[in-house]
């Protein structure tokens, strides 16, 4: 494991020409450089995915650019929008249709919490509510930079994830679920409103 | 907005469909756009009317849409004779009338062939309850099948005749009109980073009460 070898040690190796790494970050570092994100997008957020994507910002760059078409080949979705109670369900559908290991950005304030449409009687609070997010973007719509910071702060996650332990990456947990129940559609809202297994809002004191 | 004002349109409406009761809704405003009230039996025959007339031709519909009026008590004084220490006078009494709501489908036609618009045409329910049905125009204005669908599904408009009268925005389970004025959305704010006004009274009900203090909250160290 790469914690037991001494930093030091390694990068004065590393200068005379012998590299010693661990299978742990040798399987980490593969891992974050090819995160194949979902191919989707809700609104205006995924205007500036594409941007991203695109030559300019170039997600290329971290090992981001082949946005799959199915979720059976992807590894990162990025809600990027606003998500419509009518949209909620298919997007836990999705996800759960993604294989392990998967992780969640949530772009831009719709994503958050609802946004500017938070009281709206249409537009889901945040996705949150139905599935793990590692990452949240804020911003109305955070630019291209601010997505790349936050693949970034994903591959940083990524690099520190352990294989044993304790500690180790949820989806070599097997007691960690990888699917979340797929809410339906109520009379008057979504049923459940909030996995609560999932979503827990701070609780507030106030009078 | 046309050639014709909307009183001459309105006397041309009449005597080419007979029977049509159409009323003038004025609109006092910055806008100032007045449109015609056409009740429910004639209107297809009165819109039928506006878009084939020759010197109309209001040819396209380009926005449909609802109002929901709510019930209304309106405050009046009458004149009522009544016997005051024996002798009969005029007293005025204050009176409450009870105006019952209804809900509106307003349309904004324009012309295609002679570049005029928009002429306004507005229908009322009798109701908001199951008397709230109108006679749908999509067979004279196709462009209004969709919009005729967001009416019914936001304000619960039934139309009679829609070739296709299904929710079109929320999914079809659902129960509610959330366009309505009497709409409430479901309570979820149990997390809310900033409320304020109506938002903050119903996120207060999810706030978790202070803990009861117990005094130890008061000892204080002693140095010695």
């Amino acid at each position: 494991m790469s914690g037991q070898i001494d930093e030091g040690l390694r990068s004065e190796l590393q200068r005379q020409g012998i590299w010693v790494t661990s299978m742990q970050d040798l399987y980490n570092w593969g891992r974050r450089s090819s995160i194949w994100p979902l191919q989707f997008g809700l609104a205006c957020c995924a205007i500036e995915m594409i941007a991203t994507a695109a030559s300019r910002y170039d997600l290329a760059r971290f090992g981001g650019e082949i946005f799959r078409p199915s979720p059976r080949q992807a590894d990162l979705m990025i809600v990027a929008g606003t998500v419509t109670k009518k949209m909620a369900p298919q997007i836990v559908r999705l996800y759960n249709q993604m294989p392990d290991p998967k992780y969640v950005i949530s772009m831009g304030a719709c994503a958050i919490s609802g946004g500017p449409f938070k009281q709206g009687y249409n537009v889901l609070k945040g996705i949150d509510r139905y599935i793990p997010v590692d990452v949240y973007i804020p911003g109305c719509p955070p630019r291209p930079e601010a997505l790349l910071h936050a693949f970034m702060e994903l591959q940083r996650k990524i690099d520190g994830q352990k294989l044993t332990g304790d500690n180790r990456a949820e989806h070599l947990n097997a007691a960690q679920p990888s699917e979340f129940p797929v809410p339906s559609f109520g009379e008057h809202d979504l049923e459940p409103p909030a996995n609560p297994n999932v979503f827990e809002p701070p609780k507030i004191e106030r009078t | 907005m046309t050639v014709e004002s909307l009183e001459q349109i309105k006397g041309r409406a009449e005597v080419a469909v007979p029977g049509a009761r159409i009323e003038i809704v004025p609109n006092p405003g910055p806008a100032n756009q007045p449109s015609l009230l056409i009740d429910s039996e004639h209107a297809s025959a009165v819109a039928k009317f506006l878009r084939d007339d020759p010197t109309l031709r209001l040819d396209f519909c380009s926005n449909a849409t609802g109002v929901d009026w709510l019930d209304r008590t309106v405050k009046k004084t009458v004149k009522v004779k009544k016997v005051v220490d024996g002798v009969e006078k005029d007293v005025d009494e204050p009176t409450e009338e009870k105006v019952p709501g209804y809900l509106e489908a307003v349309y904004h036609l324009y012309s295609m062939t002679h570049k005029h618009g928009p002429g306004i045409i507005r229908m009322r329910t009798a109701d908001r309850a199951d008397g709230a049905r109108l006679p749908s125009l999509t067979p004279i204005y196709r462009s209004a099948e969709f919009q005729e669908r967001e009416i019914f599904d936001l304000y619960g408009v039934r139309f009679d005749g829609h070739p296709d009268l299904r929710r079109i925005l929320m999914w079809d389970e659902f129960q509610d009109y959330p366009m309505r004025k009497d709409y409430r959305e479901p309570d979820d704010y149990e997390y809310e980073p900033t409320p304020h006004d109506d938002v903050l009274e119903r996120a207060k009900q999810h706030y978790t009460p202070r803990p009861q203090l117990d005094g130890a909250e008061n000892i204080t160290v002693q140095r010695q």
